[in-house]
């Protein structure tokens, strides 16, 4: 039996064929597809239709979208074989996506074509504008030649992107008219490209000087822009003659003389931001930012000083800033300095009372992916450190410091060893600071077991009730 | 052209001599715009003026609506509000120091111009990039007045993209990132030290404390507050940047390095890799070379192992720092790493699959659905679409058996073709 498809509706004709075809258990060999007009009693009672056991179409709709795609291909088999290929999987003889399948795998392959027609034809088509450039809906026209009977999948994309101004993009096969925010199709009367658009020459312009001749790349180009679309693509005329004359400008760029630099640009040689004479903890920063006396300050965004009041009693010293610190350029701004305000507020210390700064300033971490890692620093990165601490504790002066974790407790005492063991208790600093040590609230956040991570959390919260009575 | 004796005639922007035409200024600004690599439009929020109320969509994959000779994608009109510039990096053609021809555009020239080649289906938006003129703030309002304006008289729905300008005001920046869908900031160069003596007014920490803003205005955009009220959106289509390859003395490794540092700190979409290119009135301080296009190539190989094939920097480019102009390094790292070959195809984790070369993430998907039902066979390969000319020495399952794998040498002599001569200089 023959089934003759409309050439508008195209697709939703053979949806509903398939439908009334497999209800009737019509099996695929038995029917021939056409395209054209329409017999008149398309949708009464085709004679010599053989009933047969219906057919429940059954299709993932991944499976529906892709070969309702398909249909817009030439190849006038392509009916056919999307029928056939609709009953097997109903009938679960084949499995959606089985690529060893022939009819299948053509089927998705010319899927993958049609895709590729409209991206094209999405990214070629070249409006020209028909009406007065003062209307509230102003008009524009195009011509283009797909490879494939698209314009009913491609169209609605345009009108998506086209809203507020009325279009008609001409095929050899349909043209789409989108007028007052209504798409319609309707058959092509002749090929007729609409006249010339005075904005082309602007678009060519930018065109012939986007294009950099030092680079010539033609087969990368014609890849994408394939030759057979030129003829409809306003800029395409230029290509021969920048092409031809490439080699001989980026010679010509080569050739000519270089200009020296002005003598201001010495002047301008920058210097790394060195501490200023009598730095005060305000104007430290920029040069802490440049601190390049170990290798982690070139991977961070900054150097994170500490942060309170000059005359802060007590001096809080944590490990190093991590991905938030980094960013924000504030000590304990993180996670862990989240952990630490809540224990703080419970033990009655006042953060904003306090000097509260890191051992090391800048943050060392490994990249994976999108994620910071966070790395211990070594003795090497925390001695070199150890001088912007220095200079922190000369300026603030602080009765007491308490040393969080055991990088804070290195890079005070020399000591960083046995933190478990020595918290909660007070060693005495060379210049006669008592120093109270305590673990890391980042420490607290990394272990697993609830119930020693409270204990933990307690005897934190203890040592830092401890650290502002020591201050006090 | 005279030795370069004399100072260069430096014209600031409001010396214009003469009244130049829109034609004559497009050339001039999207020459001057040419340099910068980015030209993607994907991504971000979805619009559209279905409701016939404004111009234009976004969302979704970007599409390049032309390419020009030098094989590269035209997505988004590119061009350059001004290049007047009082900064001298000597990579740039547009320095202060350089004696192109200059133009500045009206903040109504880049609109219309942006809306004209809309409609006419020639872009998907705006990249607008500039010169400093003045001041890093004045540039950087200008340009977000253009944005501004597309979006607020012109109702238009399409991708902007905006070059920020890393010393600007943080008000400015928060502005840029309301109105555009990409904000950018180039590093320019891979190495801290390079910046200083090429781009003397640039410092590489403004540069990351600017992307450090654009990630955590980002991040907050993303929260929900308490009330349930969305944050007004930044950015949506995220932050990228660009390094120039090959003006300075920094290895593949270096600079996959410091790629790898910024993805991770900053959450960037993109790195872009501009292989030095000759440009005109070059500075004595950096002669002109031949631009290293394999070489980009190969950073971009290497850049998509990283953001798609779950390698790290460190092994990608090889001890010696540079990455093998003759093979891709994928492949490269398949001949270093032979013990880790031949790949079980019907066993191995998708983590190895994926480091198979001629394997992509698509066909590793596809292999993996098909293992499901059934043992995969040689044959199926192929029509997954694998490249298998590459993976063959790398694979065993039913159809196919490597056999002993030849040595590396023979094994990349097989795959290395002979030397391409480039046709320029």
């Amino acid at each position: 039996m023959q089934v003759i498809l409309p050439r508008i509706g195209m697709v939703a004709a053979w949806r509903a064929e398939a439908r009334r075809l497999a209800a009737s258990g019509v099996p695929a060999e038995e029917v021939r597809w056409t395209v054209g007009d329409p017999a008149p009693d398309l949708f009464g009672e085709t004679p010599g239709l053989r009933a047969g056991q219906a057919i429940e179409l059954r299709l993932p709709r991944e499976a529906v979208e892709r070969i309702e795609t398909a249909l817009h291909h030439s190849d006038p088999e392509r009916f056919a074989r999307a029928y056939a290929i609709v009953l097997r999987l109903s009938q679960g003889r084949l499995r959606w996506g089985d690529r060893s399948d022939p009819a299948l795998h053509r089927l998705l392959a010319q899927e993958k074509a049609v895709r590729r027609d409209i991206h094209k034809m999405h990214a070629f088509v070249r409006f020209r504008e028909i009406g007065d450039p003062a209307a509230v809906r102003r008009a524009f026209a195009a011509w283009f030649e797909p490879a494939h009977p698209i314009a009913e999948a491609a169209a609605p994309f345009f009108a998506g992107r086209f809203g507020d101004m009325d279009w008609v993009i001409a095929t050899p096969h349909l043209t789409a008219r989108f007028e007052d925010g209504a798409l319609n199709f309707s058959e092509t009367q002749g090929k007729a490209p609409p006249p010339a658009d005075a904005t082309e020459d602007l678009w060519r312009t930018y065109f012939a000087n986007i294009f950099n001749p030092a680079r010539l790349m033609v087969s990368a180009m014609t890849s994408e822009m394939p030759r057979k679309y030129w003829k409809n693509l306003p800029e395409a005329e230029l290509i021969p003659e920048l092409i031809r004359t490439a080699p001989e400008r980026a010679m010509a760029m080569q050739a000519a003389m270089p200009t020296e630099p002005p003598t201001r640009a010495a002047k301008l040689r920058p210097e790394r931001p060195a501490l200023p004479e009598g730095a005060t903890l305000a104007t430290m920063k920029p040069a802490l930012d440049a601190c390049r006396r170990c290798p982690i300050g070139g991977c961070a965004t900054q150097g994170v000083a500490g942060e309170g009041p000059e005359t802060a009693r007590l001096m809080i010293v944590g490990e190093q800033p991590g991905d938030r610190e980094d960013l924000e350029g504030r000590p304990f701004a993180g996670p862990a300095g989240q952990l630490f305000d809540a224990m703080a507020e419970e033990a009655g210390l006042d953060r904003a009372a306090a000097w509260v700064t890191n051992a090391v300033k800048h943050f060392k971490f490994t990249p994976r992916g999108k994620r910071r890692i966070h790395q211990r620093p070594d003795a090497g990165e925390v001695e070199a450190c150890r001088w912007w601490l220095d200079l922190e504790r000369k300026l603030v002066r602080p009765k007491a410091v308490l040393a969080m974790g055991a990088t804070a407790a290195f890079s005070l005492t020399g000591n960083g060893r046995d933190i478990a063991r020595r918290r909660g208790t007070v060693e005495t600093l060379a210049d006669g600071t008592p120093c109270l040590l305590t673990l890391h609230p980042a420490h607290l956040l990394r272990l697993p077991d609830p119930v020693l991570r409270a204990e933990l959390q307690a005897k934190v919260t203890a040592d830092l009730r401890l650290a502002a009575g020591l201050s006090a | 052209m005279s030795g370069g004796l004399e100072p260069a005639p430096r014209r600031t922007y409001d010396e214009h001599m003469v009244k130049r035409t829109l034609s004559e200024k497009l050339a001039i600004l999207a020459d001057a715009a040419k340099y910068d690599a980015s030209c993607a439009s994907s991504g971000g929020e979805k619009r559209s003026s279905k409701d016939g109320k404004g111009l234009g969509s976004s969302g979704g994959s970007g599409i390049c609506h032309a390419y020009a000779p030098d094989g590269r994608c035209i997505s988004l009109l590119k061009v350059l509000m001004t290049n007047f510039c009082i900064y001298d990096c000597a990579y740039c053609v547009n320095r202060a120091s350089s004696r192109v021809e200059r133009a500045r555009f009206s903040v109504d020239e880049v609109v219309k111009l942006t809306i004209e080649f809309y409609r006419r289906n020639y872009i998907e938006g705006l990249f607008l990039s500039s010169g400093i003129i003045r001041s890093p703030d004045d540039t950087m309002a200008d340009m977000v007045r253009i944005a501004r304006t597309l979006r607020e008289r012109e109702n238009f729905r399409g991708y902007i993209h905006l070059k920020t300008i890393p010393d600007a005001a943080p008000e400015l920046i928060e502005q840029a990132g309301i109105w555009a869908d990409r904000l950018s900031i180039n590093v320019e160069l891979p190495t801290e030290t390079a910046l200083e003596s090429l781009a003397p007014e640039k410092s590489s920490r403004t540069i990351r404390r600017a992307m450090a803003d654009v990630r955590m205005r980002r991040d907050a955009a993303r929260e929900t507050s308490h009330r349930g009220k969305r944050p007004s959106r930044f950015a949506p289509a995220g932050q990228s940047t660009q390094m120039i390859v090959g003006a300075d003395t920094a290895t593949d490794s270096q600079i996959l390095g410091q790629s790898a540092t910024l993805y991770s700190a900053y959450r960037l979409g993109r790195v872009y890799y501009s292989a030095f290119s000759p440009i005109p009135d070059a500075s004595k301080s950096l002669p002109l070379i031949r631009p290293p296009l394999m070489r980009e190539h190969r950073l971009y190989q290497a850049d998509w192992m990283m953001r798609f094939y779950g390698f790290e920097a460190a092994e990608i480019a090889p001890p010696a720092g540079m990455l093998d102009l003759e093979i891709d390094p994928k492949l490269a790292w398949a001949l270093a790493n032979r013990g880790q070959f031949p790949v079980a195809v019907n066993r191995a984790p998708r983590e190895m699959l994926l480091r198979v070369p001629g394997f992509g993430p698509r066909s590793v998907d596809r292999i993996l659905a098909a293992r499901r039902h059934r043992e995969v066979r040689y044959e199926d390969l192929v029509r997954i679409g694998c490249n298998l000319k590459n993976a063959r020495p790398f694979i065993s399952l039913p159809g196919w058996s490597p056999g002993a794998l030849p040595d590396a040498a023979q094994l990349r002599a097989r795959f290395a073709s002979p030397p391409e001569q480039l046709s320029l200089f």
